[in-house]
C-alpha cells in the first residue's frame, strides 16, 4: 500500500508539473506538439527513475558537505546517456527538443527528489517514486501538448482533427504555451476544490 | 554592426524567457517584487558573464583539443556549480554591500537553466569569445527586462479584482502570455 502510494503521488496528488509548479522550462518550452512533450517527458522521466535509484544505492557513500555536487554528477551522467540514445536512434526528436535535453540537467524535479527523497529512502521506494513523479511529469507535458496542438493546428499526435487553416497560430508559438498552462492550472486548481 | 545585431536580437527578437523559455523558474519565483527582481537580474549578469566566458575557454581549449566534446553537459553544469560558490566566497571578502544585495539570489542561480542554456547556446553558435560576452550580458539584460516589467505588472496585479479560480499562478501565466505576445511585435526587427 505505502510503495503504491509512493508510485502514484506522483500523478495527480504531487504531481510536478500541475501542483508544484517546477520543472516549468521544458513545460513550457517543448510542448509546441503531443509528440514532442510525451518524448521529452519519457526522456525525464527515465533520468529521474535512474538517478533516484543510484542516489538511493549510494547516499551512505557521499559525505553531507559534498552531496549536491555529487548528485549534479549522477544526473548529468544520466542526461548524456539520454542525449547519446536519442542522437542515435531519434534524430527527429533529437532535432525538435533541442537544447531542451542537456537541461534535463538543471530540471528542478530531478534534484528536487534527490534532495527530498531518494537521499533518505531505500533504492525500491525511491525507484518507485521516482518512475511515479517521472510518468506524472510526462502525463502533464503530454496533455498540455495536446491541447496546444489541437488549438494551434486542429491536430492531435499528427492526426488532423479539423483543417489547420482554423487554428490558432498563436498556441504553438511562444505566448500560447504560457495561456494555455495558465488556463489548465486554473482549472485543476478548481477540480480540486470541488472534489 | 555584427554587435549590434547580437544585441538587439538577444535583448528583444529572441528574449531569453519569453521566447526560448529558459529561466521561467526565477521568472515566476522572485517576480513579486520590482526590487527582489532588479538583485537577481543583477545576480543573472554577474554570473552568466564569467560563466559564459570560463564555459567557452574550457570547451576551446579542453573540450575541443582532446576530443571528449560529450562531456559538455557535466563538465559545464560543475563549472557553473563550482564557479557560483567561488563568487559568493570572493564577493563576501571584497564587497560586503553588494553580497547582501545579490546573496540570497547566488545559491539559486545554479539551477537556473538560462546560465546553462547560454553557455552551450555560444558554442552552438560558433561565437568567439567577444560575440559570446556580447551575447551573454544582452541575454542577461533581455532576462532583466522581461523580468522588471513582469514584477511591475505583478505588483499591480496584487490590487486587481481577479475571478477566484485564476489568482495566483494561472493569472501569472496568463500575463506573461500576453507580455510574451508584446514582445513577439519585435519579431522581423533583425
Amino acid at each position: 500500500m505505502n510503495q503504491w502510494n509512493n508510485f502514484s503521488k506522483g500523478f495527480f496528488k504531487e504531481n510536478a508539473v500541475f501542483t508544484l509548479l517546477l520543472g516549468m522550462c521544458p513545460t513550457l518550452g517543448v510542448t509546441s506538439s503531443a509528440i514532442n512533450g510525451l518524448g521529452m517527458g519519457l526522456a525525464t522521466a527515465f533520468v529521474l527513475t535512474m538517478s533516484n535509484i543510484v542516489i538511493a544505492l549510494i547516499k551512505d557513500l557521499i559525505p553531507d558537505k559534498v552531496r549536491i555536487p555529487s548528485f549534479i554528477v549522477v544526473i548529468a551522467t544520466f542526461v548524456t546517456i539520454v542525449e547519446m540514445l536519442m542522437q542515435a536512434y531519434l534524430p527527429s526528436l533529437f532535432e525538435s527538443l533541442g537544447l531542451f535535453i542537456p537541461l534535463i540537467v538543471v530540471n528542478c524535479i530531478v534534484l528536487g527528489r534527490a534532495e527530498a527523497f531518494a537521499s533518505k529512502n531505500n533504492a525500491i521506494s525511491s525507484m518507485l517514486d521516482g518512475l511515479g513523479m517521472g510518468l506524472g511529469f510526462a502525463m502533464a507535458l503530454t496533455i498540455l501538448g495536446t491541447f496546444r496542438e489541437f488549438l494551434g493546428s486542429g491536430k492531435i499526435f499528427n492526426m488532423t482533427i479539423f483543417p489547420e487553416d482554423y487554428g490558432m497560430l498563436v498556441f504553438v508559438l511562444a505566448p500560447g504555451a504560457f495561456i494555455a498552462l495558465g488556463y489548465l492550472i486554473a482549472f485543476i486548481n478548481n477540480m480540486k476544490k470541488t472534489a | 554592426m555584427e554587435y549590434v545585431l547580437i544585441i538587439i536580437s538577444a535583448i528583444f527578437v529572441n528574449n531569453i524567457v519569453l521566447n526560448q523559455f529558459l529561466g521561467i523558474c526565477p521568472f515566476l519565483g522572485v517576480s513579486k517584487k520590482i526590487s527582489t527582481a532588479i538583485g537577481m537580474t543583477g545576480a543573472v549578469t554577474f554570473v552568466m558573464v564569467i560563466a559564459t566566458i570560463v564555459t567557452y575557454l574550457i570547451q576551446k581549449l579542453v573540450l575541443d583539443p582532446f576530443g571528449i566534446a560529450y562531456l559538455q553537459t557535466i563538465s559545464f553544469i560543475l563549472i557553473i556549480a563550482a564557479l557560483v560558490q567561488l563568487v559568493e566566497i570572493i564577493l563576501k571578502k571584497v564587497s560586503p554591500p553588494l553580497y547582501q544585495a545579490l546573496g540570497v539570489f547566488l545559491p539559486l542561480i545554479t539551477t537556473n537553466c538560462a546560465i546553462l542554456g547560454v553557455a552551450i547556446m555560444t558554442i552552438q553558435k560558433d561565437f568567439n569569445l567577444v560575440e559570446a560576452v556580447v551575447f551573454a550580458a544582452s541575454t542577461a539584460i533581455g532576462f532583466g527586462l522581461a523580468l522588471v516589467t513582469f514584477a511591475g505588472i505583478r505588483e499591480q496585479l496584487d490590487l486587481m479584482d481577479i475571478p477566484k479560480g485564476m489568482k495566483g499562478t494561472p493569472i501569472a501565466l496568463v500575463v506573461a502570455g500576453l507580455l510574451a505576445l508584446a514582445f513577439m511585435g519585435f519579431s522581423g526587427i533583425v
